[in-house]
């Protein structure tokens, strides 16, 4: 996924020269993750820019220069890190064009590698995303395959609304996909197209006896789930990969759902008011008549993430999955 | 005020020298534009009395700290006014009409303007956190070989915030062309300056960002104009950011809804009313036989007969649609939960049309609403 990320930017930076890149230690270390790897070397400083540690300085100047007209993609390095940066995205990223009459957006990508599951240190590892879910005016997406990253990180850049972009990083370097480098539009001309890649679920796996939905790292846990669910009880699960969580794509949720008659909603975020939430909400409001069972949520807890000895108590694991499903199974 | 940068005499203080590039034609102009802001926010008051506006935060007095800068700055540069500062976009051709509409609970093309067209920031609401946005987009100037700089007005109030901290380090650290006015006018609703800051003044915080700062008279518009003149030329140049701090007083009331007299002795703001720019700039441009009553009286009805045809628009305005909530939430395609929202509403019966409350406790004004409303 790194790989897929650093081409969408290399690729945006190319193409458009009002693109920059900016954060903590993103330019000569190329970002803790390695990200923006080799781009200040192809782009130079002045559009690949370590700025001081202040996060709200990152996102409020980046809102300035977006109102100046340029295409700022800004990385906060940790999760947790974006807190202090919180009132310009909600106060102002997400209400310039408002405040504008729909003229002047904040057209700014905030990158944001988030969750658990990489032995970090205290407060490396929340999944903040239904925070920024809550809040009008963003866009709030997150991939969870290599192609994904890419095609969806180049959409977001040129998206003219902000947009949260959710890095699961415990999948960052997980299993390789080859995909077309190609962009998978004209970036020059990218109006009224980035929407489309900023608005869909992802169908990841077919299946007709019940939908597990999920984004993120936890998606290829219900891969997993899945495919055990196929040889332990011959249920085949279809696996939607929302993708992006506001707005979430209420048409694939609702199909799936319909077509299943059981769903399970799958995040390591904490449970209550997280976007599992919203998604049984949906589907209640729309296709309670086509339930089989009330919809089920495998979650994070309404704790603090853990210190990483026991993280992978609290991470939703493969088994947790599957006790889910089977209840909804056997309801 | 001892160190202050000052040109127009007070007290027994002689008038300084007046900067050899300003001309008739330019002190005029920047009393012309004072006396705008003055009308506008009398008027302003006495609509908000009279229930025809919510809740206002008046600048009487502070007009020298917005007319002086202001002239200072290139038709390219951008401006990011606080609330303090609202009515500032009328003098970038932002119809005042907007401004009104703006306190009057308006949204949209009606309330609100576009930024980039006047280059003039949106009124900043929160404390503060406009300074890096000023920083940005000068920053982006620079970065694209412009010469454009962006000048931000704040309270003292300000100074006490993250945001202001980061962008002035983000300003040091780029050197970005931006100009840091702070009107420290020593009040923030009821907490003085110096329960803010242990500074005695607040020019010495630019040192901490490796930028210059500068102590001018607030109620002297030619020494607010000349320090952000010398900013504005040391920025072209490559100098980076300033720090301005512009010394006064807040002589009215924080907003319509407040009552100084809770928390600060009234006498004290009498005292310092003496000093209130408008007639001090006044009886300065006669004694150098710039002005003289007729043109005085002739400014005062120009602007006043223009203001009165900008409540006039505001007043005409229809009550906004339903879709006036959802529509310019996003500058792409609305997401689809606003269609459902919006079929939800129209299902019912609309509320009746909102009135703003009217008149509500304050400092007391001179008796009859459709006077001008000063802090007398």
């Amino acid at each position: 996924m790194v790989e897929g990320l650093n081409l969408a930017l290399d690729q945006a930076m190319a193409a458009d020269d009002r693109v920059l890149v900016m954060g903590e230690d993103v330019a000569r270390t190329g970002g803790v993750f390695r990200v923006t790897a080799g781009l200040l070397d192809k782009y130079g400083e002045d559009r690949v820019i370590d700025t001081p540690l202040a996060e709200a300085g990152i996102v409020g100047t980046a809102i300035g220069m977006a109102v100046y007209g340029l295409l700022p993609v800004v990385e906060i390095q940790f999760d947790t890190f974006v807190y202090p940066g919180f009132e310009q995205i909600v106060v102002h990223a997400a209400r310039y064009a408002w405040r504008t009459r729909g003229e002047v957006p904040a057209s700014i990508v905030v990158r944001i590698p988030f969750g658990g599951g990489v032995r970090a240190p205290e407060l490396h590892s929340d999944s903040p995303e239904a925070l920024f879910a809550h809040v009008p005016g963003l866009k709030v997406v997150c991939p969870s395959t290599p192609e994904d990253a890419r095609d969806m990180l180049l959409a977001a850049i040129e998206h003219p609304d902000p947009v949260i972009f959710m890095e699961p990083k415990r999948i960052y370097r997980a299993g390789r996909q080859d995909f077309p480098e190609e962009p998978p539009f004209d970036i020059s001309s990218a109006d009224g197209v980035t929407t489309d890649y900023l608005s869909k679920a992802r169908i990841a796996r077919s299946g007709h006896d019940l939908a597990l939905i999920s984004y993120g790292a936890t998606v290829p846990a219900c891969m997993e789930a899945a495919e055990r669910l196929s040889s332990e009880r011959g249920v085949e699960a279809r696996v939607v990969d929302l993708r992006s969580l506001y707005p979430l794509d209420v048409d694939t949720l609702v199909h799936a759902a319909t077509a299943c008659g059981r769903a399970v909603v799958v995040h390591e975020a904490p449970r209550t008011a997280g976007l599992g939430a919203e998604v049984s909400s949906l589907i209640h409001e729309r296709a309670m008549l086509d339930l089989e069972a009330p919809v089920e949520r495998v979650t994070g807890f309404d704790v603090p993430f853990p210190q990483f000895i026991n993280e992978d108590d609290y991470i939703p694991s493969v088994d947790r999955i599957l006790a889910g499903c089977n209840k909804v199974l056997d309801w | 005020m001892t160190d202050s940068l000052r040109i127009i005499g007070r007290d027994d203080l002689p008038d300084n020298e007046l900067p050899e590039e300003l001309g008739e034609k330019d002190l005029l102009e920047i009393f012309r534009s004072m006396v705008v802001l003055r009308v506008f926010d009398e008027r302003a008051v006495a609509l908000q009395r009279q229930g025809r506006l919510g809740t206002y935060a008046l600048y009487w007095g502070e007009e020298a700290t917005q007319a002086g800068p202001l002239y200072a700055c290139s038709e390219r540069d951008w401006i990011f006014p606080s609330y303090r500062q609202n009515a500032i976009g009328i003098l970038r051709a932002v119809p005042a009409s907007t401004i009104f509409a703006w306190w009057r609970g308006y949204g949209g093309r009606e309330g609100f303007y576009n930024v980039r067209e006047h280059r003039v920031g949106p009124i900043c609401v929160p404390i503060a956190t406009h300074l890096p946005h000023a920083v940005g987009v000068s920053w982006a100037s620079k970065l694209r070989g412009e010469r454009d700089a962006s000048l931000v007005w704040f309270g003292d109030g300000a100074t006490s915030e993250g945001d202001f901290h980061e962008a002035m380090n983000f300003a040091g650290v780029f050197k970005t062309p931006t100009i840091f006015f702070c009107v420290n006018n020593q009040w923030a609703i009821s907490t003085p300056v110096h329960k803010q800051t242990a500074v005695e003044v607040l020019a010495d915080k630019a040192a901490a960002y490796g930028m210059p700062g500068i102590r001018v008279d607030g109620f002297d518009p030619i020494a607010c104009w000349k320090a952000t003149h010398d900013a504005l030329e040391r920025a072209r140049a490559g100098g980076g950011p300033s720090f301005i701090e512009a010394y006064c007083y807040r002589l009215g009331a924080h907003g319509t809804a407040d009552d100084p007299r809770l928390y600060r002795n009234e006498a004290e703001a009498a005292n310092w009313k003496r000093l209130e720019p408008l007639a001090r700039t006044s009886a300065y441009l006669k004694r150098i036989a710039v002005l003289d009553d007729d043109l005085e009286s002739e400014l005062f009805a120009d602007a006043k007969k223009s203001i009165a045809s900008a409540v006039a628009e505001m007043e005409a305005l229809e009550h906004p649609s339903l879709e006036i909530l959802f529509d310019q939430v996003y500058a792409s395609r609305t997401p689809w939960t606003f269609e459902e929202s919006l079929r939800e509403l129209q299902s019912v019966e609309r509320p009746p049309e909102v009135k703003p409350l009217g008149a509500q406790p304050g400092p007391p004004s001179t008796g009859d609403a459709d006077a001008p409303v000063g802090p007398s």
